[in-house]
């Protein structure tokens, strides 16, 4: 692996898991396995898409790898760093920044958004924290000598994310983490704020993690696309080739979910039937095996290993289809169509 | 149900606990030797190490905390230095009156309050809401052991209906339910009303009014039930909620019944916890404070429990 | 009597001009008005009182004992030794007032304090801090200001350390609960992924927006505090005498309601009176912030 290779985050066996208090003593009862065991690498400038269900980690793991979450397990490395070891969690949090989805509730109501933009230059001590805000209302497209005073309830949604955008940028981060940052909006609104994220990542040489449940929103901005369920990593491709093929079942019900625009090619297959199970008793083996049409025994029985589906593909896959070896009867022929 | 009650009842351990450590603290926080009291002028230093001793202050605090308590949950609370008598008889004696003097209290407060609340809350912004949240407010703002004095000037000094202290014509023991002790009862009883009829109603307004405005009013009334149909479902809903609030206003009565105790000279807890702090009494203010302090805490839980009997979504929570 | 709750207020977010609005609306509430007029002038006379041309309150006369209202050179009467009751009552505002008050303010910023780091911190933190404050919500609050009163003995000092902790658990409550509202919300997060330690976020993003809810409480508790303090000294655990207070007042005149019934409750009147102003201007101050329980 050459030096140009080297990823700019990564992110090794990810595991938070959240106590469930109950019973006559407020003992932990059990434990939902919110992240679990979460590995992925995001290269320099590059845009990764993280897609899944409500509930299925996305969220936490945003706030895990900036540490608004403290992790159980797990590596989160920045530039070759590792976080704890070589680098303060404040200080990774000048490299690594985040969106909301709640315009509104990210900004602090009593603070004129100047203030809330300036504010974490001021923390990380940078020199004109004023200045650096103004100059970056202006490139989020808010005048800042008509907007600089005011506060979040006077502007519109699409305003405040616009806020909130330049608020994640004053330090000059690396990468941004932006956490369902366009699924509030108005579709005509969100086009705009996609639009604006596009050139911002292009000037100012930013790498983005993209959460959202819009497979749609995710194309359009991502390179390549992570699929998580129930705390895990099921298939991890470039955008092209999982729209190409979506080799996980998972990934499959949920594409098929999604409407199309063309009436003629409205999907047949039935999508997705069911709610996720209970993340604090994930099913052992393969934890889409309750749902999974082709589940075997194997599925139930052994937990498949994230891996690539074929020698050296960048596409990767969890699921005991594509692994020859599995046991699967149908290991080695894919999902069927 | 069980389960939730023994939950409750876990809960309440806690605070029991923390509630006896500060009735502990209560006589560690009092300046001064505890047994100048009863100590004589001319101890000597061997005498005084005697004494000291027999009481078990010459050990450290927390090994105090512990034989204090292992004697209190054997019924053992130590003896009056002003008396000499066992601190429990003297509690539970007074406590007893405090509680007649607190349920008349009740007795008075809770309808009144209940109906002018009522009527505030389903007459809302008319004069006579206002009128009622303005007699609430007066209620609760009334310093009652000066109200009391008012009422005895008025009653018993003016016109001489009512007599203006004890528990009865032959002084404080012997409670009878005639009327030649009843009227000492009357007047600290309505003065003890006061707040809780200020309270009660301030309650009952809210939860009337809230309870009418939502939906399911509306679809009573929809559904074709008279005026006398749909006030029994709205009733029942506030029942829960009304309920908890006098529970813990009883709690309040008895613990706030100390002021006008001593206006009226009656002989409860609050007449004995005045005479412990005068007589520099502290085994026996201790043992007033904590008696009332967990008649509070059972009150309480008592409150919860029954709410939850009736209200079933307090259950899960 | 008098007591406590924590139901907590709910103050709507700020706009541009709140603050003014809520001043213009108290402004138009006559009640209110009335009520801040009337403490102002109880407070500014108490504070003023040794250039108001008072007579001595200490310089009692044998010859003049509990004369009534409207004797002449003494306006209100005089006490059971004979001291002129205008003026007694008059500086009795400065213990009573200050008794009355001052553990409120002491409380809002201990409890504040106290609520604000446990709803912020959570964990164990909060564990630790609310578990003790339940330990003193299981006494009424007339009990526990008696009870610690009565142990640390009389005395200006010992009644506003009593009062002090009988307030502390109610606004700690209020200002934990407020306070672990605020703390989940985003802008609490952002503010922490920007790499702000827990002062500066506390100090920049949390007070702003918790501190009125927990004002608006605390303003409540005033008018039971005052009752409080003059009753703590009704009972004789209060101020000491000869110090003028209307509780000791109340408490010393009340052996004269026989001679002169109505002079023996005009110190009661002056509780009377500042406690409900008090309530009243709370109620008016809620009103015109657009609180909601």
């Amino acid at each position: 692996m050459s030096a140009t290779d080297q990823p700019l985050l990564s992110v090794r066996d990810l595991k938070k898991h959240f106590p469930i208090k109950g019973g006559i003593l407020g003992r932990t009862q059990a434990m939902v396995q919110a992240v679990d065991g979460v590995s992925f690498d995001v290269r320099a400038g590059e845009t990764l898409g993280i897609v899944g269900e409500s509930g299925c980690g996305k969220s936490t793991t945003a706030k895990l790898l900036i540490g608004l979450v403290d992790r159980d397990e797990g590596d989160i490395e920045l530039g070759g760093k590792s976080l704890g070891r070589d680098i303060s969690l404040r200080a990774l949090r000048r490299d690594i920044q985040m969106v909301f989805q709640d315009s509104y509730a990210s900004l602090n109501p009593r603070m004129t958004i100047l203030d809330s933009i300036a504010f974490g230059a001021r923390v990380q001590g940078l020199d004109d924290p004023v200045g650096r805000a103004r100059r970056l209302m202006a490139r989020v497209g808010l005048d800042p000598d008509r907007f600089a005073g005011r506060y979040p309830h006077e502007l519109s949604g699409g305003q405040r994310q616009r806020i909130n955008i330049a608020r994640a940028l004053v330090m000059s981060p690396k990468v941004v983490v932006l956490d369902e940052a366009v699924s509030a909006l108005d579709k005509s609104v969100e086009a705009q704020v996609l639009n604006l994220l596009s050139d911002l990542r292009a000037e100012f040489g930013l790498t983005y993690i993209f959460i959202s449940h819009d497979l749609n929103v995710v194309r359009y901005i991502s390179d390549r696309i992570l699929v998580m369920y129930l705390g895990e990593v099921v298939e991890l491709a470039p955008v092209d080739m999982i729209w190409a093929e979506q080799a996980h079942p998972y990934t499959r019900s949920l594409f098929s979910a999604m409407p199309s625009m063309d009436p003629d090619n409205r999907t047949q297959k039935p999508p997705l039937t069911g709610d996720p199970p209970n993340p604090i008793d994930p099913p052992p083996g393969c934890r889409f095996h309750t749902r999974c049409a082709f589940a075997a025994d194997v599925c139930k029985a052994r937990h498949p290993v994230l891996g690539p589906m074929v020698q050296g593909s960048p596409h990767w896959v969890a699921c005991h289809l594509h692994d020859p070896a599995s046991g699967h009867p149908r290991a080695g022929q894919g999902v069927p169509a | 149900m069980l389960s939730y009650f023994l939950r409750r009842l876990i809960l309440v351990l806690p605070v029991a606990f923390g509630v006896s450590v500060v009735c502990f603290a209560l006589v560690q926080i009092a300046p001064g030797d505890p047994l100048t009291a009863i100590m004589p002028v001319d101890a000597t230093a061997e005498q005084q190490a005697a004494m000291r001793a027999a009481y078990g202050l010459d050990k450290p605090v927390p090994v105090q905390y512990l034989i204090w308590i292992s004697n209190l949950l054997q019924g053992e609370m130590g003896r009056s230095i002003a008396s000499g008598r066992p601190v429990a008889d003297e509690v539970f004696g007074a406590v007893g009156n405090s509680l007649l003097l607190a349920a008349a209290a009740a007795v008075i407060a809770f309808p009144i309050g209940t109906f002018l609340g009522f009527l505030a809350g389903y007459f809302r912004d008319t004069l006579l809401d206002r009128a009622v949240t303005a007699l609430s407010i007066t209620g609760v703002s009334v310093p009652n052991y000066w109200l009391g004095i008012v009422l005895v000037i008025i009653f018993s000094v003016n016109l001489g209906w009512l007599p203006s202290m004890g528990a009865g014509p032959g002084g404080s023991q012997d409670w009878q339910w005639d009327w030649a002790h009843m009227r000492h009862l009357v007047l600290p009883a309505v003065t003890l009303a006061v707040v809780p009829i200020g309270i009660v109603a301030r309650t009952v307004r809210a939860l009337a009014g809230d309870i009418l405005s939502m939906d399911f009013v509306t679809a009573l009334y929809a559904k074709g039930l008279s005026r006398g149909d749909v006030l029994r479902h709205v009733a029942r809903n506030a029942a829960a909620t009304a309920l908890s609030v006098m529970g813990l206003q009883l709690g309040y009565l008895l613990g706030g019944s100390i002021l006008i105790e001593t206006v009226f000279n009656w002989p409860g807890s609050g007449f004995l916890l005045s005479n412990a702090i005068f007589q520099r009494d502290l085994p026996l203010l201790q043992g007033t404070i904590l008696v009332l302090a967990m008649f509070f805490v059972g009150m309480n839980l008592i409150v919860d429990v029954a709410q939850a009997a009736i209200d079933p979504r307090i259950k899960r929570s | 009597m008098v007591q406590v709750t924590t139901d907590i207020p709910v103050v709507p977010p700020a706009q541009r001009g709140y603050w003014s609005g809520v001043l213009s609306r108290l402004r138009r509430d006559p009640v209110a008005m009335i009520c801040a007029v009337i403490l102002a002038a109880l407070v500014l006379s108490a504070v003023f009182a040794p250039w108001l041309g008072l007579a001595d309150p200490y310089q009692g006369s044998m010859i003049a004992r509990l004369s009534a209202p409207g004797t002449p050179g003494h306006l209100l009467g005089t006490d059971e030794q004979g001291r002129d009751m205008l003026s007694r009552l008059i500086y009795g505002g400065r213990l009573t007032l200050f008794i009355g008050l001052m553990p409120v303010v002491l409380a809002f910023f201990i409890g504040g304090t106290l609520g604000i780091i446990a709803g912020y911190v959570g964990g164990i933190t909060n564990t630790i801090i609310m578990r003790v404050v339940d330990v003193f919500f299981a006494f009424p609050s007339v009990l526990l200001a008696i009870a610690i009163s009565g142990a640390l003995g009389a005395g200006v000092l010992n009644s506003l350390v009593s009062l002090t902790i009988v307030f502390i658990p109610p606004v700690t409550r209020v200002a934990e609960a407020v306070t672990s509202g605020v703390r989940s919300l985003d802008y609490i997060d952002a503010a922490r992924a920007s790499g702000a330690n827990a002062l500066t976020v506390i100090r920049v993003h949390v007070i702003g927006n918790v501190l009125s809810p927990i004002f608006v409480y605390a303003t409540s508790l005033t008018s039971v505090c005052m009752i409080l303090a003059a009753g703590l000294s009704f009972l004789g655990i209060g101020v000491r005498p000869p110090e003028p207070e209307w509780g000791l007042m109340l408490n010393t005149l009340r052996s004269a309601i026989y001679v002169n019934p109505w002079l023996a409750a005009l110190p009661g009147v002056m509780i009377f009176a500042t406690s409900l102003c008090l309530n009243l201007l709370s109620d008016g101050l809620r009103s015109a912030m657009n609180v909601r329980d």
